[in-house]
């Protein structure tokens, strides 16, 4: 499966003019409010007719202003999961779900119907009107609404932004199941840090309505530099990780990565299961000699690579721990205080619960 | 509870009033429904024409719409000579006339409550129909109908409740004759102007007055359940 997405648009003074190319699995459009994602969504889904550029679908292609070809949205089998959820006011939640199903001729099978319905835990909601539900079931109904038209590509555009922090956590695991279980590719606009590095493969920075950078998520999102679209305090670095086992006296889940083992807050995964952590900079300390009697469960031996210019009295510190990439945020007099520079062997601290999402 | 009879001059006002405005009620619905579409999603040039034009019999004295409908539909009248010779339709002093006159001046009511309705849709959901495959034609068969269904049939009862008070336009363009043009509000004037005619006027007028609250009711039930139907989601 390949998408390939070229869009060039001007809406009174902004312009959008951004190419990316994506083989499958999550495609995370990420960037500030404002920066064009969801106005490139909307080209990529048939909602706005660019003024130039084209998507191509695994050779097909759906829209190209060269060619004079447009699709439009209804014939394009993209499955699109807004911000609120909207769902039919007038129709239940049973007939919310089939609406796009009988529209796809996917009518006859109602075992894909059960497992979806399953798969979101939506099935006691069915006979309900969706003015009833919460926020969280509403997003879930427009999820399973949006699969069951069985779509050949899946558009998310900040699927959790409207939610509070415990819906979110609550969505998640959801996304997640969908990522692993389906074979749909998907394009997930957020500006968060934190979901991107969960549920991301690859990311596409979006700044101004233009592409900033492009490429796996692990590397993008541990760039040295202050990514424009990512807040200064959201700097940190992605670990990836197999699930060891789990601490169930203490709640605890051990994941390893290279040669760190890392204890994090019980995620509900198997052993062996693969895990993101997003270690934000502003939650690592550094010490040169291994602490005693500290309460943080996590003490990573490690040598400094290479130290950021300083900005207002802070700068990271990039770490290789064990062959990953660790992000510190210290001040410059604890820079001075302890005398570091790249190639000094130092220990990163990182407290358990600052790992919780 | 004698004078309460009616006679059968009386009966068949009322009758008459009845099909004269449900024709003209539903043979006005599918222009209405296309005109309240036009002005509340079209953009084009002269829209506020439009819509002054449609608002025309609200404002115009109901007898100056009865006599551009007679210049217009009479017998002589550039779309009456047509219609009579191509189609066999004729509305001069029929009770097809008082149908026309009736649906033109209820008209303006019912376009009037459907665009309200049809502007009240959030056009969020016609567009997450259409990423679920639905075709527009679709979309507005299972999306933007059953939701402005109440204002669809608000403006019903409005046009209906009109056409069953209308004299100016009626008397006017068609004339008193009874049996054929003779409606109700047409029948309590004639009633008016006679000696000894009270009896049947206020017959006829109590008859008027139930039937009109039955329609306001109605339709202020209807608005009701639009407004609950709407409710965002």
């Amino acid at each position: 499966m390949s998408l390939e997405v070229e869009a060039r648009h001007r809406i009174g003074n902004f312009r959008i003019d951004a190419a990316f190319r994506s083989n499958g699995g999550v495609t995370a459009l990420f960037g500030r409010s404002g920066s064009g994602k969801t106005t490139l969504v909307n080209i990529i889904a048939g909602l706005l007719r660019p003024d130039g550029g084209r998507i191509i679908l695994d050779g097909d292609v759906i829209a190209d202003s060269a060619r004079n070809i447009f699709t439009p949205v209804h014939r394009r089998r993209f499955g699109y999961v807004f911000q609120e959820a909207r769902l039919f006011p007038h129709l239940t939640v049973r007939s919310n779900l089939v609406y796009g199903r009988w529209l796809a001729g996917a009518g006859k099978s109602a075992s894909e119907f059960t497992k979806v319905v399953e798969m979101l835990g939506v099935g006691h909601l069915l006979d309900r009107s969706p003015s009833t539900l919460s926020g969280g079931e509403r997003q879930r109904v427009a999820l399973g609404r949006a699969l069951l038209a069985a779509p050949r590509l899946l558009l998310m555009d900040e699927p959790l932004a409207a939610l509070d922090e415990a819906r979110k956590a609550e969505i998640l695991p959801y996304l997640e199941r969908l990522r692993d279980e389906t074979r749909i590719p998907i394009v997930y606009v957020s500006h968060s840090v934190a979901e991107v590095a969960r549920l991301a493969e690859r990311v596409v920075v979006i700044d101004d309505g233009r592409v900033q950078a492009s490429g796996e998520a692990a590397v993008i999102l541990s760039r040295p530099t202050d990514t424009p679209a990512m807040a200064r305090r959201e700097a940190g670095a992605l670990i990836e990780g197999l699930v060891e086992l789990h601490d169930e006296a203490h709640k605890l889940t051990l994941v390893r990565a290279g040669e760190c083992l890392l204890r994090v807050p019980h995620v509900a995964a198997a052993p062996g299961h693969r895990l993101r952590l997003y270690i934000a900079a502003r939650d690592v300390m550094l010490a040169t000699t291994r602490p005693q009697g500290i309460s943080a469960l996590n003490v990573l031996p490690g040598t400094i690579v290479g130290l950021s210019p300083a900005h207002e009295g802070s700068l990271d510190v990039r770490l290789d721990c064990g062959g990953n990439t660790l992000v510190a945020r210290i001040t410059t007099l604890s820079r001075e205080a302890l005398g570091l520079r790249p190639g000094t062997p130092v220990h990163a601290i990182i407290k358990t619960v600052a790992l919780d999402y | 509870m004698d004078w309460m009879a009616l006679s059968e001059a009386e009966w068949t006002a009322v009758r008459l009033s009845l099909r004269v405005a449900t024709v003209a009620m539903l043979s006005s619905l599918p222009l209405a429904l296309l005109t309240a579409m036009v002005l509340a999603r079209g953009r084009f040039w002269g829209k506020s024409a439009l819509n002054g034009l449609v608002h025309m019999p609200l404002i115009l004295p109901p007898v100056v719409t009865g006599f551009v409908l007679l210049l217009l539909f009479g017998r002589r009248g550039p779309i009456g000579a047509f219609l009579a010779e191509h189609v066999g339709l004729v509305f001069s002093f029929r009770w097809t006339g008082a149908a026309l006159a009736c649906a033109v001046m209820g008209f303006p009511l019912m376009v009037r409550s459907m665009r309200l309705s049809i502007e009240a849709v959030d056009r969020k959901l016609e567009d997450a129909a259409a990423t679920l495959g639905a075709s527009p034609a679709w979309i507005f068969l299972t999306v933007t109908l059953p939701l402005i269904l109440p204002g669809i049939v608000a403006g019903m009862v409005l046009s209906f409740a009109k056409a069953m008070g209308e004299f100016g336009a009626t008397i006017t363009f068609v004339s008193n004759i009874p049996g054929e043009t003779q409606t109700l509000a047409v029948a309590i004037y004639t009633f008016t102007q006679v000696p000894g005619g009270d009896a049947g006027a206020m017959r006829l007028t109590i008859i008027s007055i139930v039937l009109s609250m039955a329609a306001l009711i109605l339709s202020e039930i209807l608005a009701a359940a639009a407004a609950r139907r709407t409710v965002s989601a």
